[in-house]
């Protein structure tokens, strides 16, 4: 068996494939991301009983549903702190958070911020698609400035996250942002942050070519690729305000930070149990 | 904790009381009046080689402890009314995922910020329909500190036995009141303390929502290789989503017909001079105790009067309050809600003494108030 035939099929196991097809259109960028993160978890070996994944609602938020590990597709907003109970509860499991924009950042929002200064041992793959895509295609707390979106017909008045800018700022270890183009960066970028410690981050940009694209003139999924590959630039030491997005502006990816050695949230409780002992 | 008497408040007795029926789980916001458990586990949970950790909001509360009861630890929060509220999207989730967890509500005078350190009843509709949906959970309400600490190894035993989440009620005034108790040795509570049924088949093999005869799935843990999926979508015995009519009957009609069915085995009530009694007065929790205290007022007047308590709040313990063709007097300290409860079921007269909050009742109120409807 080719090495190629062999990570597919263990990319497989780790699908829950009696559940496909799943829900999202074709040509979204979530399932992209999706193939990624479980290739890096092949390739980094890690054993399936021992991977948690969770996620909130939304388009992303149905990623939990298809991964053949202890998966929990929980409330809007809340998977960070259901992955924060599980990973505290179970410090030895690797938890991973697997969400979107929306979910993470407006209605999760403050859970993130919280659990990021906490440092808790947690692995937050972020899917910025721009938009509420399962509601039909309302703005959301990363819609550029300017962006059509049925909620804001004359343009996106409000303002986005900056996502890895937030995350550093609140001291997260690892910070990194890529596009569903940057296939092989982001599955390394996965693969590397499997290996670190605390609160990890990866925003990945990706495309939502039915309820984004459409009504940003770039209808197709291949329109929004293309848009991804001309306009980003890998730039690991960008500056805040370079890793700003703007409407069909230029997408700065790279990793941004990566720190170790800095105690997670369940580790300093251990110490705590120690002393409590004493 | 060592065996012995104590002198504790509610509060510290509900945290004991967990801790004793084998909680090694606590996330919490603080909120008055229920911080002090909060406290308490902080200190106690780290001793036994529990975790305790204060999260950023009541709703990030409840979602860790139904994360970390997956790991199979017993998990706990506690809040009051602002907190409750808050929780309550999430309480549907575990109530649809079923997930044993135990959440303490030291209700005060409400709405909104409302009375935050004096005592209110209003919360007793919430807990059983504060979660969107049309669901049952299990809710008790002590009346004194030793009830608090003995009825917490309860709340844990029907989370685990039954799978959903109890909402333990306490009020503003239990919460804070200080009281003799006994501890029983670990030992004796250990016999009586339920763990939830693991699966009995390998994975692969087993359905994680697949009921027994008691309604009840077995409930593996996470890292055990059951692969287990959990969603508050409607879901077939896979776990799996299934958003059809059909699934929707069957997930549903089970929740409820889990805890409707098993009733009776759940059903805590006490009763004083009911026997002859030709008016019984209804309260719960500290109210009571001054109800009781009228009762005697009353009986010493040669009135037939009895005091009915539920402790077991929900589900509503109907056929207690059926058996006595009696009339009913409910004393509670909102402006009526187990009063409707006991309509539904009474086939006497049924009146309602309410009190919006900030007090219980004086037993000579409550005197005055049988009186009144025995005239
Ligand atoms: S609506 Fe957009 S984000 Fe959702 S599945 Fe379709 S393309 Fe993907």
């Amino acid at each position: 068996m080719s090495m190629m035939e062999d990570i597919r099929l263990k990319v497989e196991s780790l699908l829950r494939t009696e559940r496909l097809p799943h829900v999202w259109c074709s040509g979204c960028g979530i399932g992209i991301t999706l193939n990624a993160f479980l290739r890096a978890v092949v390739r980094a070996n890690i054993d399936p009983n021992q991977l948690a994944v969770v996620s909130g609602i939304g388009c992303t938020g149905r990623a939990a549903g298809y991964v053949n590990v202890d998966s929990f597709h929980t409330t809007h907003g809340r998977a960070i702190p259901f992955a924060v109970g599980l990973k505290f509860a179970r410090p030895d499991m690797h938890v991973v958070v697997f969400s979107g924009d929306g979910d993470l950042f407006a209605i999760g929002g403050n859970h993130f911020v919280n659990a990021a200064r906490r440092n808790h041992d947690i692995l937050v793959i972020a899917v910025n698609n721009f938009i509420y895509g399962m509601t039909g295609g309302q703005h959301g707390p990363t819609t550029p400035t300017g962006a059509f979106t049925t909620t804001t017909p004359y343009g996106n008045p409000d303002r986005p996250f900056n996502i890895p800018h937030l995350a550093i700022s609140l001291g997260a270890p690892y910070a990194a942002r890529w596009t569903t183009h940057h296939l092989m960066q982001l599955q390394n970028s996965i693969y590397t942050a499997l290996h670190r410690k605390g609160f990890r981050v990866i925003e990945v940009i990706s495309q939502c070519p039915t309820v984004y694209g459409r009504r940003n003139s770039m209808r197709d999924p291949l329109t929004m690729m293309e848009y991804f590959k001309k306009n980003s630039i890998i730039k690991h030491d960008a500056t805040f305000e370079e890793m700003e997005l703007t409407y069909n502006g230029k997408i700065v990816v790279g990793v941004f930070r990566d720190v170790q050695g800095i105690p997670t949230y369940e580790e300093r409780y251990e110490d705590i149990i120690r002393r409590a002992k004493k | 904790m060592n065996a012995g008497r104590y002198f504790w408040s509610g509060d510290i007795a509900a945290a004991e009381g967990a801790i004793a029926a084998g909680c090694r789980f606590y996330a919490g916001y603080p909120i008055t009046p229920s911080s002090e458990i909060a406290e308490r586990m902080a200190l106690r949970l780290p001793q036994v080689g529990g975790r305790f950790i204060e999260m950023e909001d009541e709703i990030g509360s409840i979602a860790a402890i139904i994360g970390a009861s997956w790991t199979g630890v017993k998990a706990m929060t506690a809040t009051a009314g602002p907190g409750i509220s808050l929780m309550n999207e999430n309480i549907g989730l575990a109530v649809m995922t079923e997930v044993p967890i135990v959440i303490v509500n030291a209700m005060r005078g409400a709405p909104s910020t409302g009375l935050p350190t004096l005592i209110g009843q209003g919360d007793i509709m919430q807990a059983k329909w504060g979660s969107h949906g049309s669901y049952e959970i299990i809710s008790i309400y002590p009346s004194n500190v030793q009830e608090t600490f003995d009825l917490m190894i309860d709340a844990f035993n029907y989370a685990e036995r039954y799978r959903v989440p109890v909402i333990f009620l306490l009020d503003a005034l239990l919460a804070h009141m200080y009281e003799k108790l006994d501890v029983p040795p670990q030992e004796e509570i250990d016999k009586r303390v339920i763990n939830r049924k693991k699966p009995t088949k390998p994975p692969g093999e087993t359905l994680i929502y697949q009921p027994d005869e008691d309604l009840v799935p077995p409930m593996p843990a996470v890292g055990e290789g059951y692969k287990i999926h959990a969603t508050g979508l409607t879901h077939n015995e896979k776990g799996h989503p299934e958003l059809t009519v059909d699934a929707q009957e069957k997930l549903v009609k089970r929740l409820n017909d889990k805890i409707r069915k098993h009733a009776r085995e759940i059903w805590k009530v006490e009763e004083y001079l009911t026997d002859d009694a030709k008016l019984i007065v209804f309260a719960a929790g500290s109210e009571a105790r001054a109800v009781r205290t009228a009762v005697d007022m009353a009986r010493k007047e040669g009135l037939k009067v009895g005091l009915m308590r539920p402790i077991t709040v929900w589900p509503f313990p109907h056929e207690y309050v059926e058996k006595y063709a009696v009339d009913y007097l409910v004393s509670e300290i909102n402006y009526g809600q187990m009063y409707h409860m006991v309509r539904e079921y009474a086939s006497g007269r049924v009146e309602l003494f309410p009190g919006m909050g900030g007090e219980i009742h004086t037993p000579q109120q409550v005197l005055r108030a049988i009186r009144r409807m025995i005239e």
